[in-house]
């Protein structure tokens, strides 16, 4: 069974296409590529700057995706595409990509939850039979558990994502938005070492971030280290002299800025993850989403499973930063349990929560 | 996969005869039986160990402002005539393992005897599962449990009353202290009710926070006790008539109630 996966819910676009062998062995990843809408710096994606981008790449990228993966239209079995949640201009360009598709072949479509088809690749790519999974990304923050047919939604933030933040953050320091803003906050936080005082906003199982975003945006303002010439400044500077501060009393840099904020939202993060472990017995995490590919964050939930007994399960940023084969691979599950999505109602929708979903092919 | 091992403790309980006995372990703290001042004088040990993941400038700041909340929560309601365990000592820089390493915040509190309302409640529904009561029977039994419920009910408007917020309320963090005289029945409802675990307390008057106690424990009460779930009408009658406040705070239940699941997530 063949599956082509379109995914577009942000500002990535990506086409996958996986198999599922009939005879049972495990799935096979045929092509995995993605086209990312970068903005200059110091400016988010639009929604319809980023639909433009992907309306315009969608049909060059499934012919790639299809020379790669040396399968001819006749092979693929159905399309899946990412129903929602997501930005509603660039989801809207995507299914209308792949109603076009289905109608042009006659083939079958599935939309797909793009929380699940997170969760579903990640389970895939690190073998983790029933973690507890962190999803953490640019527009999503949920510590999630399956139970009964349904991944259950135990904490979530409660205003903005973890992704979001750290994204506006590099908009105040005019990091490159190339290849990601959050990665290059990960770089620049390497060469932090002072930790400035931030909010700590943990409710129970859930968090909030909008309050940490405006405290350090306020330091960043308030210690001149925002906008555009402070960025070239820096890289004008060799990176290692100019970044670290020397006495721990000394004004912090923009490097502290970048370290203690991610060391204070990860903190937050692996907090309410082990609550949630706690709570439900569970010894495995697993983690997943575009934040997820952050190395501190990675190390940080690798030390709490270590002290519970456990282990962290992760994945790389080709499986955890959107792609199309999550969105084959858990559209191939629902297709197996005789999942379709007839074409009047293949819609895409910017609310659709991760318990919604009936999952029906797990027990 | 390697055994668990708890942190090593913090001193002087790391070197304390007999030494403290683990009972439970959370996602945040470890609870330990030991003694207070002499060996036959029981005491409760919380310990919230050091988080290695955690920056320790972070670490520190948090486990001091969470156990100094705690202590604060405590005191108060002690002062107030509330049924919680009394403090008798804490340290937020508990020195741990080797010499002057860090080993997280600790608070000593007063033993409290008795069983927690979760397991009295199950016991009670075990029991009654095995006997066979006609309808008189089954009433008189059902009264019990009313009562303890009013109890429950009366002793969190006592908190409320205070000014606290316990921010954590389930059948675990409600326990049955007995009473002396001897317990005809089989299955133990009476006795005090006392509140414990004052990790996620807060000081508030709102009647927002008071709800979402009261709707908490509803829930807790739902999901582990359906059989006494019809009973818990009680818990709001018992709280209705403990304190001035409590009527609006009531009035607010409702609201939370219907809010139930929370909002839709964008994106």
């Amino acid at each position: 069974m063949i599956a082509i996966g379109m995914e577009g819910s942000a500002n990535k676009l990506g086409i996958g296409i996986m198999l599922h062998p009939k005879d049972g062995s495990p799935p096979q990843v045929l092509a995995n590529i993605r086209h990312t809408y970068v903005s200059p710096p110091g400016e988010g994606f639009l929604p319809k700057d980023t639909a433009r981008h992907h309306r315009s790449w969608v049909v060059k990228l499934v012919k790639q995706a299809l020379k790669e993966a040396r399968v001819s239209v006749a092979d693929v079995d159905c399309i899946c595409f990412t129903k929602g949640p997501g930005m509603g201009a660039p989801l809207q360009s995507v299914v209308v990509a792949a109603r076009m598709l289905s109608l042009l072949w006659g083939k079958e479509l599935v939309g797909v939850n793009h929380c699940v088809g997170h969760i579903e690749m990640g389970r895939l790519i690190t073998g983790a039979t029933n973690p507890v999974v962190l999803y953490v990304s640019g527009g999503n923050t949920q510590v999630i558990a399956y139970s009964s047919q349904r991944y259950r939604i135990f904490g979530e933030t409660l205003d903005m994502a973890v992704g979001n933040c750290l994204d506006r953050f590099a908009r105040t320091l005019h990091i490159s938005n190339d290849p990601a803003p959050g990665y290059n906050i990960e770089q620049l936080a390497k060469q932090g070492k002072q930790l400035v005082d931030l909010p700590y906003v943990v409710k129970g199982m859930d968090c909030s971030f909008s309050g940490i975003l405006a405290a350090i945006d306020g330091l960043a303002k308030e210690w001149g280290l925002g906008g555009e010439e402070k960025a070239k400044e820096d890289d004008a500077k060799s990176s290692e002299t100019a970044a670290a501060s020397e006495s721990l009393e000394a004004k912090p840099t923009r490097a502290d800025l970048c370290f203690s904020l991610q060391e204070t939202v990860f903190s937050m993060l692996v907090e309410i993850t082990e609550r949630a472990m706690a709570h439900v017995g569970s010894k495995q995490v697993l983690i997943v989403g575009g934040v997820g590919s952050n190395e501190r964050l990675q190390e940080m939930m690798g030390i709490m499973a270590r002290d519970r007994g456990g282990s962290v399960y992760a994945t790389d940023e080709r499986f955890c930063i959107d792609n199309g084969i999550m969105i084959a691979q858990a559209g191939m599950l629902a297709y197996g349990t005789g999942f379709r999505t007839p074409l009047s109602e293949s819609t895409c929708t910017q609310r659709f929560r991760t318990d919604e979903v009936f999952v029906k092919w797990r027990d | 996969m390697e055994e668990y091992k708890p942190p090593a403790l913090p001193s002087p309980f790391n070197n304390t005869t007999p030494p403290p006995t683990l009972l439970t372990q959370g996602a945040e703290a470890h609870l330990y039986k030991t003694t207070s001042l002499n060996p036959s004088i029981p005491a409760a040990l919380k310990i919230r160990p050091s988080k290695p993941y955690r920056h320790p400038i972070l670490d520190r700041r948090l486990t001091r402002a969470r156990i100094t909340q705690e202590a604060r929560c405590l005191a108060k309601l002690v002062r107030e005539g509330v049924s919680v365990p009394a403090l008798l000592a804490l340290d937020w820089e508990g020195h741990g393992g080797e010499e002057g390493g860090w080993g997280g915040a600790w608070l000593m509190m007063e033993w409290i005897e008795g069983d927690v309302v979760r397991v009295a409640l199950e016991k009670w529904e075990a029991w009654m599962k095995k006997a066979s009561l006609d309808d008189e029977q089954t009433q008189a039994q059902e009264a019990r449990v009313r009562a303890l419920m009013r109890k429950m009910g009366a002793a969190i408007g006592a908190l409320h009353k205070a000014g606290v917020v316990h921010g954590d309320l389930t059948t675990s963090n409600l326990m049955l202290r007995p009473v002396d005289e001897n317990d005809t029945n089989e299955v133990g409802l009476d006795g005090d009710v006392v509140l414990i675990d004052f990790g996620l307390a807060s000081q508030s008057a709102q009647d927002e926070d008071r709800a979402v106690d009261l709707y908490v424990l509803e829930r807790a009460i739902a999901s582990t006790h359906p059989r006494s779930e019809g009973l818990a009408e009680d818990l709001i009658i018992g709280y209705r008539d403990s304190y001035k406040g409590a009527p609006s705070a009531l009035k607010r239940l409702e609201d939370v109630r219907l809010r139930g699941r929370k909002r839709s997530m964008l994106g």
